[in-house]
């Protein structure tokens, strides 16, 4: 039997605000923030849908519970987990859960640990959700629950609900959610309510089936590249070859002879061609003649920004860390290493290039997008149509992938988007379609970075000094987040460095951030794509050189922090660390903590006598607080690492007199099923709130493989991606 | 006019026959399971079967596969493009979905060709299929969970 035990309830007051966490400091207009307000996120309504407690949950007369989710489902399974939280407090029976996408509304909708922003990024869609989907839950259940005590005149704390079946036992009364619904949307909207303790979880910490899967396996998602309005006009757009190139004169003659083209216009980023559909668009293109301003371009290639990078690292930078004194610790250690470490430019190459939907009319204006930032997108688009932020609706649809790149801050594809809109009016929706040569080129990469470190060790071979120098790119600078940058520190510049977790007495990390006219963007764990490299193979080459274990010596050094050394301590267990492998095999590992989430791997690789080689076997360990669903955390563990080794093996996007060298999966290469390691997936059992595991794996294996190659063949990898000398 | 053989219906499309098969698939006849990712036969996204087999129609002209029986994604229906689908729901393998339906379709064809691959077999099937969620390890059990399937009758 299952009664309504308050007791064990932990009491939770309803006032959920975004104290948790950092806040972001973004410069938005009032948009957001005069309309977000305590008091204002419970609201029940009802009407021929059904039952709506408040902003996340409807129950309709058919017995479905749609849950609506703010965060954009890329791949990650916002869909079935955040579900999962209104279906655990609402006792739903998850067969009856559907799921609808939130609209742009950051009153209701935003990012609790954005501050009054609608988004979705930094692996937070669970973290910032886990009590607000609660809550919306746990509100439906109480309303339900009363209506049913006031039908058959019972009471309330005697009422069970198992499954989406409301009862009472005594008299053998019952009811579905579907039959409550009405009766349930006239009770009071309660203030307060309680949540369950974790021993009562009935679907967190279960496997449950993902959402979206049927779908999906069908061909039945829709994302943006399926959108189709009546009369809708397909554009593509002929961009500069260097980054800030404008159009100075272009010939559209041939273009408009090809059948289907339609309109040809000029728009800031490029000349847009419009036609019936995809094929003309791209053989308009194809037939236009454009003659580029370079005069404000960036004309660079990636051999001159790294010289000056290299230069830059001569003199410090501005300091992010400081601990004791690294430089006399340095100056007087019984034996001092150094190393310098390179990372390119790297691109999202999201499934789905980017696209954007696109109808404007004379007072709204409608966006279809896989959106991933949709307050900055709505003003963005806002302003470019001429309308309030409020005029623009965004419709959410899934995206065939992102990785970061849906999240722009300068709403680069979307206000380009708007700007063909507005070009012809409105006159037309408008579907904007990159192609993959478009997406390559495109810009917005995970910056290049510098890194030169060095580390002073004593006689017995502790680290007595660490000095870390990053040269690179911010990604906020000069976009609405460049408020995080305090004191010429960009965080996500520094995250995995800044932050080292390992005891050492004398630390230094600083921060040269070089403003040159590449565009560059967040790329799925930001910062610790390069960081996690650099600290855990310089630490690697550091205990090789003193003659420790690696997973002994990083114990040593992580006393204070229980979580890091959980992990590693579980994936090297589950390796079989320390058991020997035969020759050409080697075995390494890195651990690594972002976005809260803690993760180890351990990874085996064959070296071949050709000097290729293939890695094998992954092990992985997390920590990532409660596992709301353990199989979607695991296939976040999976793909997480498999999309950091494919750039760990060979991503890479380089500049030759400000162009970009690579185009499409012929030079742009990713990583295949035949590269693919066998994988096991190792999850710390935990009571803590739950954390993101969007991207946490991804800057682990890198490193993790760079110290297994070191381990098979003695050589130490300072630059990705990793190449074995000959 | 192009006659297309898309799903058992007929289609007569007024477009260039030089045009890709994909984008008469996807904005002239309306059917959108099957994707765009590269245009240059390197992604997969855009896998379809004429005839049986599978081609990459992002590089098709719409003229070649005119008269054949053309499938994509929407059209499956034969009991081993079903093991496929059901295997890949109970695997829960996709992630953002968008390289599905392509992966689905090649996953297909290989085992109608070899009812019981290898990891080899696999490889060399699947490795034209580019999935950036890396979604690698479920597409490979999923494959072989069907295969198992299939054998068994079920």
């Amino acid at each position: 039997m299952d009664t309504v035990n308050q007791a064990r309830r932990a009491f939770l007051k309803k006032s959920v605000t975004a104290g948790a966490g950092f806040t972001l400091a973004v410069y938005l207009p009032r948009l957001a923030a005069d309309r977000a307000g305590p008091g204002k996120t419970v609201t029940s309504t009802i009407g021929a849908a059904g039952f709506e407690p408040n902003a996340f949950v409807r129950i309709g007369a058919d017995n479905t519970v749609t849950v609506i989710v703010k965060h954009l489902e890329m791949g990650q399974g916002t869909y079935t987990g955040l579900p999962t939280l209104v279906a655990e407090e609402l006792d739903a029976a998850w067969s009856q859960v559907q799921v609808e996408g939130a609209p742009a509304d950051a009153a209701r909708y935003n990012n609790l640990l954005w501050g009054p922003v609608q988004g979705t990024g930094g692996s937070t869609a669970m973290a910032n959700s886990f009590e607000q989907m609660r809550n919306a839950g746990a509100a439906a259940r109480e309303m339900l629950v009363n209506a049913a005590a006031e039908q058959w005149q019972v009471a309330a704390d005697a009422i069970t609900v198992r499954e989406g079946v409301v009862a009472h036992q005594a008299t053998g009364r019952s009811a579905t959610f579907g039959e409550l619904a009405e009766p349930a949307a006239r009770q009071p909207v309660p203030t307060e309510v309680f949540l369950k303790d974790p021993s009562e979880f009935r679907l967190i910490g279960k496997v449950l089936p993902r959402k979206d899967s049927g779908a999906k396996t069908r061909g039945q998602a829709t994302y943006t590249q399926d959108v189709k309005l009546p009369g809708m006009l397909t554009a593509v757009v002929a961009h500069s070859p260097r980054f800030g190139g404008k159009v100075k004169a272009f010939d559209d003659s041939k273009t408009r002879r090809v059948k289907g083209v339609v309109d040809v216009v000029a728009i800031p980023s490029g000349v847009a061609v419009l036609a019936e559909h995809y094929w003309a668009a791209h053989q308009g293109r194809d037939a236009l003649t454009v003659e580029w301003d370079d005069a404000g371009a960036f004309k660079l290639g990636s051999e001159e920004i790294l010289a000056q990078y290299k230069a830059l690292a001569d003199s410090p930078g501005a300091p992010a860390r400081r601990e004791g004194d690294a430089g006399q610790a340095l100056a007087v250690a019984a034996q001092t290493l150094r190393a310098e470490y390179v990372f390119p430019y790297l691109a999202h190459a999201a499934m789905e290039p980017m696209n954007c939907v696109i109808r404007l009319g004379a007072d709204r204006c409608e966006v279809y997008n896989g959106e991933q930032l949709h307050t900055a997108d709505q003003v963005a688009v806002a302003k470019v149509v001429g309308l309030k932020p409020e005029q623009v609706s965004i419709n959410m649809l899934y995206a065939g992938g992102s990785f970061g790149r849906r999240a722009n801050p300068q709403s680069d594809y979307v206000v380009e988007a708007a700007s063909i809109a507005k070009a012809i009016q409105g006159r037309a929706p408008v579907k904007l379609v990159w192609s993959r040569e478009d997406d390559t080129r495109g810009g917005y990469y995970r910056p290049l970075y510098y890194h030169r470190l060095a580390a002073g060790l004593d006689r017995t071979g502790n680290i007595i000094a660490w000095q870390h120098r990053l040269v690179g790119q911010s990604i906020i600078m000069n976009t609405p987040f460049a408020g995080m940058i305090k004191d010429g520190i960009d965080p996500t510049s520094v995250e995995g460095a800044a932050n080292l977790p390992y005891a050492i007495p004398n630390l230094t990390v600083d921060l040269h951030t070089p403003e040159i006219g590449v565009p560059v963007q967040w790329w799925r764990s930001v910062g610790s794509t390069h960081t996690a490299f650099a600290v855990e193979t310089f630490l690697d080459e550091i205990a090789a050189k003193v003659g420790r274990d690696p997973v002994a010596y990083r114990h040593a050094l992580l006393t204070d922090h229980p979580r890091h050394a959980g992990v590693l301590a579980l994936a090297a267990e589950r390796s079989g660390w320390g058991a020997p492998l035969p020759k050409g095999r080697g075995r390494g590992i890195a651990v690594h903590e972002s976005f809260n989430s803690y993760v180890a791997q351990a990874a085996e690789v064959t070296v071949n006598d050709d000097r290729t080689f293939t890695v094998d076997r992954v092990v992985i360990a997390v920590d990532c607080g409660i596992a709301v669903n353990p199989d979607v955390v695991r296939a976040q563990m999976e793909g997480g690492m498999g999309y950091g080794l494919s750039a760990a093996l060979s991503g890479r996007i380089t500049l030759q007199e400000g162009r970009v060298e690579q185009s499409n999966f012929h030079d742009y290469t990713v990583l295949r099923i035949d590269q693919m390691p066998e994988v096991e997936v190792h999850i710390v059992n935990s009571d803590a709130a739950p954390t993101g595991v969007g991207e946490p794996a991804t800057p682990v294996i890198a490193p993790a493989v760079a110290n297994a190659l070191a381990a098979a063949t003695g050589q130490r990898f300072y630059e990705l991606p990793l190449s074995l000398s000959a | 006019m192009v006659k297309l053989n898309i799903n058992g219906a007929q289609h007569s499309i007024d477009v260039d026959p030089e045009m890709p098969l994909l984008w008469a698939i996807r904005d002239t006849v309306g059917l959108t399971g099957t994707k765009f990712g590269c245009g240059r036969a390197l992604c997969g996204a855009c896998t379809v079967h004429v005839d049986g087999q599978p081609i990459r129609s992002c590089v098709t002209p719409v003229g070649q596969a005119a008269g054949k029986a053309i499938t994509t994604i929407e059209g499956l229906d034969s009991d081993v493009a079903r093991s496929v689908q059901s295997a890949w729901e109970e695997l829960d393998v996709v992630q953002c979905g968008y390289c599905q339906s392509g992966q689905i379709m090649s996953a297909a064809a290989l085992l109608v060709r070899t009812p019981a691959p290898s990891d080899a077999d696999i490889d060399a099937a699947m490795s034209g299929n580019i999935c950036r969620c890396a979604t690698y390890v479920r597409i490979r059990a999923a494959i072989k969970h069907a295969a198992h399937a299939i054998a068994k009758g079920a």
